[in-house]
């Protein structure tokens, strides 16, 4: 039986992470990855990039081609672990073969949610996660005039945007009341909205589809949906993009305890010693919430996989937490909206918001510490009060200084930003491989 | 190793200068007029001016040894240089989705919505002096190496007296 004393399964921004940090403390001890994808690591918010014909494969790629021979990993890619035997720390593949591992990282991202549509296996129906949807829907493109985008969060704004950017004419049929709204406020998400209008791009909101329909000359492909309310919406193609939910399959049967995502400590460890997670399929501390939660966003998946990397090599790094932390550029419009986007109806609770045109800040603080930003329009310097919400700051006495045109580094106390300027000349700052923080 | 510009806050006065003399070093024509009406887009100073009261000092990328940006890039553009420490952007690979802008501790990348890039500072490479370092009327600005990196506190501590 083949066997490696660090055993990461996933080889996107998580297991790169692992690499980079089990690397800087073990440059000996043999690394296996092992990826259902075929590809070499490449950075998942670009497929839009690549369906809308602006970059190639060799454009959106993470790393340099040659990262996996430099750090000396052996890449089993295009092949699938189809069960976990934590006590023999052994996986079994697709192909029947056992692995052994001293040490192993789950790294296996989410999965797309595809709720049972009445004609959703017509063809012409994609969802919007991975490279092989970029490509299929590339491959659907000819003849394609209009898109039906189920979902108007991250992925089916995402999508929506590289599609209007090929010509094509969308419309995004989104259940609540507003798009992105598990990141965005009220007024916000009428500013996006206000964007894709002009844009042409039609937004259903408050509905839901309940078929996809075919096409006369050819049934088995879509025609058209129709909504919850009866109307109908011609169209091309479908793209799915209601949500991810996280890949915890391997965990079950195992004593790996597993919630909505696979729970980690602060080491990134899970409830076994040997066996860590990190990423879109990790329920991980939340610096704003205080308990952990599945947060799938990509500076949190290599982080959280730099973490763990120097955990399973013996280091001890700590993990800073992460909370919901994004930052959009769709349609020309620049946003930065990390934390609490509303403040809720409960003691304590402070919204500051500053508002012109389509500039608007607003600043969200429980007990004078802040919790959420929201930057629309102009998010130049958005790192100063990101930084703020990450090292949980009371900012009473300067509050709305963060909402100023002027906001730098010097509208914080002199104590918050000479630490800062300090911390820039040490190597502990975030993770680091022998501190714990 | 990383080398780094360190402002001195005591002798700062504001001017401006610093950010004049890194558009003028980033444009085509390195000619401060043309580069200034001449090249659209212009370019974009990679160094900020922080203002308050009597405090002042020029604010650039910081370098820093564990760098956020670099492991918040979503596209691998965002970089440290393993020898150097320099800590740089491949313009050819950022694609502009400001994760960097939203992570920097210091505001220190700069969004350029026109050219849907970011920008921050380089060092200079092609100069021998930082265009800033070198243009500062009154020496606000040194360039130290990590070595002597222990006499940029001898200036935090300054920040505290002068005012």
């Amino acid at each position: 039986m083949d066997g490696y004393r660090y055993l990461l399964i996933g080889s996107s921004a998580g297991s790169v992470g692992a690499v980079e940090a089990v690397r800087r403390l073990d440059k000996e001890g043999s690394i296996a990855v092992v990826s259902e994808e075929p590809h070499l690591p490449y950075s998942r918010p670009l497929i839009a990039e690549y369906l809308a014909g602006e970059r190639d494969l060799d454009g959106i790629l993470y790393r340099p081609s040659d990262f996996y021979q430099r750090n000396g990993v052996v890449p089993l890619l295009g092949e699938r672990v189809v069960r976990l035997d934590v006590k023999c720390h052994t996986v079994r593949m697709a192909g029947g073969a056992d692995l052994a591992w001293e040490k192993l990282l789950l790294a296996t991202g989410g999965t797309p949610i595809f709720p049972p549509t009445e004609g959703g296996d017509r063809r012409g129906v994609f969802t919007f996660t991975t490279l092989g949807d970029a490509q299929g829907i590339r491959g659907w493109l000819d003849g394609v005039r209009r898109v039906v985008v189920i979902g108007g969060g991250l992925i089916g704004i995402s999508v929506t945007d590289a599609l209007h950017r090929l010509g094509l004419k969308v419309s995004v049929v989104e259940l609540k009341d507003r798009v992105l709204n598990t990141i965005l406020d009220v007024k916000a998400a009428s500013i996006v909205e206000a964007r894709l209008a002009r844009a042409g791009v039609e937004v259903v909101t408050g509905r839901y589809v309940k078929e996809i329909v075919g096409r006369s000359p050819r049934p088995d492909s879509v025609g058209g949906v129709v909504l919850d309310d009866g109307r109908g919406i011609p169209c091309h193609m479908v793209v799915v993009a209601i949500g991810v939910v996280p890949r915890t399959e391997l965990a079950k049967g195992t004593s790996i305890r597993v919630n909505r995502g696979i729970v980690v400590d602060r080491r990134m460890n899970t409830s076994h010693p040997d066996v860590y997670a990190c990423g879109d399929v990790a329920e991980a501390y939340d610096f704003v919430l205080g308990s952990e939660r599945v947060i799938p966003i990509w500076p949190s998946a290599y982080i959280g996989g730099r973490t763990a990397g120097f955990n399973m090599a013996g280091g001890d790094a700590e993990y800073p937490g992460s909370t919901p932390m994004n930052s959009l550029k769709y349609l020309g419009l620049p946003i930065v909206a990390a934390g609490m986007f509303d403040a809720p109806q409960e003691d304590g609770y402070e919204e500051l918001v500053a508002s012109r045109g389509e500039v608007y800040r607003k600043v969200v603080l429980r007990d004078g510490v802040l919790v959420g930003m929201t930057f629309v329009g102009d998010i130049a310097r958005a790192g100063i009060v990101f930084n703020l919400l990450r090292e949980g700051a009371d900012v009473s006495s300067y509050k709305q200084a963060l909402l100023a045109d002027d906001l730098g580094l010097a509208s914080l106390p002199e104590q918050v930003w000479q630490g800062r300027m300090e911390r820039a000349l040490e190597d502990i700052t975030l993770t680091a491989p022998g501190h714990t923080k | 190793m990383t080398r780094r510009i360190v402002p001195r806050y005591d002798v700062c006065m504001a001017c401006g200068l610093c950010q004049v003399n890194c558009i003028v070093a980033h444009s085509v024509s390195k000619d401060t007029i043309k580069a200034y009406k001449a090249e659209t887009p212009r370019a974009v100073s990679r160094t900020g001016v922080e203002r308050r009261g009597a405090l002042s000092f020029a604010l650039s990328c910081r370098h820093c040894e564990d760098p956020v940006c670099v492991y918040s890039c979503l596209t691998g553009a965002m970089q440290k240089d393993p020898e150097t420490g320099l800590v740089y952007v491949d313009t050819e690979r950022c694609v502009g989705c400001w994760t960097c802008v939203m992570v920097c501790p210091f505001g220190a990348v700069v969004p350029d919505l026109e050219r849907k890039k970011v920008f921050k500072c380089d060092l200079c490479p092609d100069l021998e002096v930082p265009a800033c370092v070198a243009g500062c009327p009154n020496q606000a600005l040194r360039v130290v190496d990590s070595e002597e990196g222990e006499e940029a506190a001898p200036d935090l501590i300054g920040a505290a007296t002068a005012r």
